[in-house]
């Protein structure tokens, strides 16, 4: 088996990342793919946290690095699924501790091991950044319907373009269909229009998020959520099926969303 | 060790190190800088660095290795100076500096008089924020240019898409230069030395050519 390493990364910090990490390896895991998440924000740790695996940590990713551990010491496995891990991040080093280089062979090794490694990017566009996408086959942008996050963006596909790596892939998170109707939010066909690159899912707005959040149990264990239900949907197109966007109310955007793919 | 001496010449500036390359295959100089540095790793160590590649033509896979193998030595590559344009584009889009705090006396003193230089960069591709270009020519952009994208042009600015970035034309104080775009929506315009924001559109999207009219920049749709 050779993995496929994914980073989801957004240039601007607080979009979702870290819950879009986690819940599409828990997606994708309670298919039964073997997945192992990689949490690579050195010093500001979020992904043990969300996937409440935090009390469980012994060793993490720059002790693999650093040699003092072996890496299989490092996956924390995730009970409630038979094959999803975590790699957590080091808390008290910074982003300094790790060089592209390393995730590199990091990664090498990793996909001898499993079906899909997933990479939490930090924010920025910096060391952090440029550790989390070295390896990535594929690359997720993330971002919110807002013009801060669309501008942070566009300036990260710029860089992933020029590193000539292929064309990232897009999730709208947080889309509030209430507000975008009222012309108070951007729409997707707004976002898209600047970004212009392949959508590869929408997330609806959704308070049990933040809920699960705090609770370490990611929302999508509970598929009775529309975001869960979103993040399924996602796993799924990564899986390759062609999965139609969520009917989200408002009738203008479903029919625009029949005429995209 | 004289050989490799020649290649690389280290001198210290006021913002950090200038390394200037010499002429050989990219592989070889790159093998020879890094061993250069590995001999004196405490010296590099912590450096802000400036690269000179001389008339070397790098693409960004290059580029983007040879940054890595220095940050993993702890040097800060922060600005690559070259003579070839793709050089300078790759480092560009890398997000490095291309010129350091003096301008190389070369720089200044080939500005060409202004509107001499009938050149243009032509872009088959969109702009997207945080792209910066500079040409002392003509520009012209198959594509959009996206807010936070910039153009600095000695010559004329040509959009073949929407244009919601920065641009200044005329740069260099050609006030005959001018900008043109299928939707002129930039952040700001400049024209030699009048900078000036778009207004709330009125009329519906058009193509539109702004330019300098008796010192005012003044936008008008575009009839051929």
């Amino acid at each position: 088996m050779t993995a496929k390493v994914v980073t989801v990364t957004s240039g601007k910090g607080g979009v979702g990342k870290t819950t879009a990490v986690a819940n599409i390896g828990v997606a994708l895991a309670a298919k039964g793919q073997k997945v192992v998440c990689v949490d690579s924000d050195i010093g500001l740790r979020n992904l043990d946290v969300v996937m409440g695996l935090e009390n469980r940590i012994v060793y993490d990713l720059v002790d693999v690095i650093e040699g003092r551990c072996r890496l299989r010491q490092a996956m924390i496995h995730d009970k409630r699924l038979p094959e999803l891990y975590l790699i957590p991040a080091a808390q008290t080093r910074d982003k300094s501790a790790v060089s592209p280089s390393d995730m590199v062979r990091l990664c090498d090794e990793l996909r001898l091991e499993c079906d899909w490694v997933l990479i939490d990017s930090p924010a920025g566009i910096e060391r952090g950044f440029r550790n989390a996408i070295a390896a990535a086959d594929k690359i997720i942008v993330m971002t919110n319907p807002e013009i801060s996050a669309v501008r942070d963006a566009d300036r990260v596909i710029g860089l992933v373009e020029a590193e000539e790596k292929s064309s990232p892939e897009l999730i709208l998170n947080r889309l509030n269909l209430a507000m975008v109707k009222r012309g108070d939010m951007l729409s997707v066909d707004d976002v898209l229009d600047l970004l212009a690159i392949k959508l590869l899912g929408i997330i609806p707005e959704d308070e049990s998020v933040i809920v699960a959040s705090n609770r370490g149990t990611p929302i999508t264990l509970n598929s009775k959520s529309k975001a869960g239900q979103a993040f399924h949907n996602i796993a799924r197109r990564l899986l390759g099926e062609e999965v139609p966007f969520l009917e989200l109310e408002a009738q203008g955007l479903w029919q625009r969303l029949l005429g995209r793919k | 060790m004289s050989k490799a001496a020649s290649l690389i010449d280290i001198k210290g500036i006021r913002d950090g190190l200038l390394v200037k390359l010499g002429d050989a295959p990219w592989p070889d100089l790159q093998v020879a800088f890094i061993n250069a540095i590995d001999e004196r790793q405490a010296f590099f160590k912590g450096a802000r660095l400036a690269l000179d590649v001389g008339s070397q033509v790098l693409r960004v896979a290059e580029l983007a290795a040879l940054r890595e193998l220095l940050s993993e030595r702890g040097i800060f590559l922060w600005a690559v100076l070259s003579e070839s344009s793709v050089s300078e584009q790759t480092a560009q889009n890398l997000g490095l500096a291309t010129r350091i705090s003096k301008p190389r006396p070369e720089a200044a003193r080939s500005t060409p008089e202004a509107g001499a230089d009938k050149t243009a960069l032509w872009l088959a591709h969109t702009l997207r924020s945080g792209a910066r270009v500079e040409f002392p020519g003509h520009v012209v952009v198959m594509g959009d240019v996206n807010p936070g994208a910039e153009i600095v042009a000695g010559g004329s600015i040509v959009v073949w898409g929407r244009l919601r970035g920065v641009v200044h034309a005329g740069a260099q104080g050609e006030a005959s230069a001018v900008v043109c775009a299928l939707e002129l929506s930039p952040t700001q315009l400049r024209i030699a030395s009048e900078i000036a924001v778009s207004p709330k559109r009125k009329s519906k999207i058009q193509p539109e050519i702004a330019r300098l009219q008796d010192g005012v920049l003044v936008a008008e749709p575009w009839q051929a």
